[in-house]
């Protein structure tokens, strides 16, 4: 076949069969990939745009290197790897299955030249049934042909192996359509829950409101600490509700990070916390240096009350565990703005545990924090996707493919019998050096048989 | 006795065997050689009694937990698997020669665990509190090993090919490359180093993607530490394809080992160093 006959569909046909392109595709993705990893992707720090010019930024906008998986060049990419691979195995796959389902039952001439294990010798009676016996205990039951004169055995190991890499290439197809449902067909979106409210409305980016048909109550939000002061679960007890009433098995279901909820397809994922501001009072009594009693205060965060003698106090922050920010102490604490008349602004922290550091303060009021009746939110993951299976299903067929593909091995051997004189050959499609000592005890025992 | 106690003895274990193993590379004295390998395998048996200890140690502390949750747990536990992969490569296919190029790596790994890195057992963070974690970590780190070796070999291969060039086989034999196995086989064995590898890290990636899947119900976000992962396994998958087609064995595919290795160590070490994402606990120098 001379190439200027070749017309263009021809060698394209070609070009997207060809093994250099699989190896440039993967080499390419593997290095433009990189570019993700060092280019922040979504939403860009302000931070990284200090770092980089005005025509770098415009340069970088312009190629997508901000969302670049999601690019029109990387996508091409992996068109083209999609391409590649099933053009491929439309090339190469009739063969293999040729081989696979219809093997080539007798060892002629030529055959026998190619294989490198051959043996010949001679075998007394009747050397076709003592040979069919010996090879379906050793190999496999094997199929007899009669061809003028003689007989061929042929008995073959998992010849289905040699399908493996069409299984793992498959897997790799099959995983970009779960992915592509999981684009169209689903979401990710986030949701904050106040304690003892209910949702029916997730956001997803872009604040994209998403309404479900059924509401999520936060009965309760709590989080336990290790004994370092490192946080060591954060819980959300969640109810279902539905037609107004409770959903039955999803009532006070605790949720915690590696914990999610599941229902009707929609999952719920423990991701961040804080303090709702709505609804939570601090309490405080405040007395003059060296006076007793003193007032008792309930304050909300961000409100300025006015104490009696002119003072104001306001709540800015408040903690029910210190120890995350300040290891030298523990339990509660206030941050609180204090202006007395006629005396700049004051703002300090006090401490429910460490009522010594308000004596230090020596101001002419003492503070005591005793807590608050504090209302959380949780912040919750949302997230539907109904490709994850398939994709799932990809992987499996991806691990069973690369096990067919890389540790079993299409055993087979021919035996020709004719006139007394026996010719066996063998060969593998893996590991030919453990195929040859596979070989040789075959011979060993076939010796043994006369 | 202590799991620190035991750490320390395993790194001087690895350091005796890989000296040795250069003492054999001079000397040609195979029972130097029989002394590094078992020398070797002894101080992974000790290793082991140390990762163990380690475990029971984090139990009496109230917080209990497989040591592979911060970057020293796992440098340690590299170093084991890739001690163990060695170990299951010599005894298949019996070149006590490539352990001269293997246990640098696992000597490096414990040396700087134990002198540069914090030892302390901490407890969890609620994101790492899984089963996955176990799963996910062994995997990868079984893959990387093996990448480790491959690496180790194609270095060898990279030599000795380069001695073939340079000088006559007669002068070869007396020297230190006369012991190297034939190239043949170094490519053969790079490539079967990698046949363990690649399946083990596609398992490794698989149960991240079912563990992220699981904890925050995406399988895949593009976190620099999984595209680095995929970028590894690109790498590798280039490697299988290549010596399908005639040209691409030797040279050019024991650089690609190398690189892929390169990449195996930036995915594990270097995001966490350089760049931001999900994986950050694995930082954590002294
Ligand atoms: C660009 C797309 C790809 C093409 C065109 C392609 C093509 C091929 C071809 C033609 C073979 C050789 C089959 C034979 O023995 O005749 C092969 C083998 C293989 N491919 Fe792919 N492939 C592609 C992508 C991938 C990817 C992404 C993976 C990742 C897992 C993969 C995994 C394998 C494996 C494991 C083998 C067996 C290699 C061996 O036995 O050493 N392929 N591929």
């Amino acid at each position: 076949m001379s190439t200027n006959k070749r017309n263009f569909v021809e060698s394209l046909w070609d070009f997207f069969c060809s093994l250099k392109l699989s190896i440039s595709l993967l080499i390419g993705l593997a290095l433009t990939s990189i570019i993700g990893t060092v280019v922040p992707q979504g939403s860009i720090p302000p931070e990284y745009l200090q770092t980089i010019s005005e025509s770098k930024f415009k340069l970088y906008q312009s190629l997508s290197f901000f969302d670049m998986y999601h690019s029109w060049w990387f996508m091409l990419l992996l068109y083209l790897l999609t391409v590649n691979l099933v053009s491929c195995s439309i090339k190469r796959l009739p063969r293999v299955w040729k081989m696979v389902f219809e093997p080539q039952l007798v060892m002629d001439e030529g055959l026998e030249k190619s294989l490198s294990l051959t043996h010949e010798f001679k075998i007394s009676g009747d050397a076709v049934t003592k040979l069919k016996d010996f090879l379906a205990s050793a190999v496999a039951t094997p199929v007899v042909t009669e061809t003028d004169g003689s007989t061929h055995l042929f008995a073959q190991k998992t010849p289905w192996c040699r399908l493996g890499v069409y299984v793992v290439h498959l897997s790799i197809i099959i995983i970009f359509i779960g992915a592509l449902i999981g684009s169209f067909f689903g979401y990710k979106a986030m949701v904050n829950i106040p304690e003892g409210m209910a949702v029916d409305t997730v956001y997803a980016p872009g604040d994209k409101a998403i309404k479900l048909d059924f509401a999520v109550k936060l009965e309760k939000f709590s989080v336990s600490y290790y004994n370092t002061g490192a946080p060591k679960e954060f819980k959300s007890i969640l109810t279902l509700i539905e037609n107004g009433q409770p959903v039955k098995g999803y009532e006070k279901v605790p949720v915690i990070v590696n914990d999610p909820l599941s229902y009707k397809g929609i999952t719920f994922y423990q991701s961040s916390y804080g303090q709702s501001g709505e609804g939570s009072l601090y309490h405080f009594n405040v007395s003059r240096r060296g006076g007793s009693g003193g007032a008792q205060l309930d304050l909300k965060k961000g409100e300025q009350v006015t104490l009696n003698g002119g003072a104001t106090l306001e709540v800015l922050e408040a903690t029910q565990d210190v120890r995350q920010f300040m290891p030298e102490f523990s339990g509660p604490a206030a941050k609180v703005l204090l202006k007395m008349p006629g005396k700049a602004p004051a703002s300090f922290i006090v401490f429910k545990n460490h009522p010594e550091i308000e004596e230090q303060r020596k101001g002419e009021l003492v503070l005591e924090y005793a807590g608050a009746d504090e209302k959380l939110y949780t912040g919750l993951q949302v997230a539907k996707d109904p490709g994850v299976w398939i994709v799932w299903l990809g992987c499996a067929l991806m691990t069973i493919g690369i096990y067919m593909a890389f540790f079993l091995s299409h055993n087979r051997v021919w035996i020709r019998i004719s006139n007394g004189r026996v010719v066996m050959g063998g060969t593998a499609s893996k590991n030919p050096a453990a195929f040859e000592s596979k070989f040789e005890a075959l011979v060993e025992k076939v010796k043994a048989l006369k | 006795m202590s799991s620190s106690l035991l750490f320390n003895v395993t790194t001087f274990l690895f350091l005796i065997s890989t000296i040795l193993f250069f003492v054999f590379l001079a000397s040609r004295n195979s029972s130097i050689g029989l002394g590094a390998s078992l020398i070797a395998f002894v101080g992974w048996v000790v290793e082991t009694g140390a990762i163990i200890l380690r475990w029971k140690e984090s139990y009496e502390m109230g917080h209990g937990h497989a040591p592979l949750s911060n970057l020293y747990e796992s440098v340690v536990f590299f170093a084991w698997t890739i001690i163990l992969i060695y170990g299951l490569i010599e005894l298949k296919y019996k070149y006590r020669v490539i352990g001269a190029f293997v246990l640098p790596f696992a000597l490096l790994g414990m040396a700087w665990a134990q002198l540069g890195l914090n030892s302390g057992i901490e407890p969890l963070v609620p994101a790492l509190q899984s089963n996955w974690l176990l799963y996910h970590v062994i995997t990868c780190f079984l893959g990387y090993a093996a990448f480790a070796v491959a690496c180790g070999i194609s270095i060898m291969y990279l030599i000795k090919a380069k001695a073939e060039g340079d000088v006559s086989s007669e002068m070869q034999a007396g020297s230190v490359i006369g012991m190297f196995p034939s190239i043949r086989v170094l490519d053969d064995l790079n490539y079967k180093a990698i046949m363990i590898g690649f399946p083990l890290l596609t398992l490794g990636i698989v149960t991240g993607a079912a563990w992220a899947n699981y904890a925050w119900g995406t399988y895949w976000s593009w976190d620099p530490k999984e595209t680095w992962s995929l970028i590894v396994w690109f790498v590798y998958a280039a490697f299988l394809h290549a010596r399908i087609t005639r040209g691409w064995v030797g040279k050019r595919a024991a650089w690609l080992s190398i690189i892929g290795f390169a990449a195996t160590i930036f995915c594990y070490l270097g995001v966490n160093l350089f760049l931001s994402g999900l994986h950050s606990y694995g930082g954590g120098g002294k």
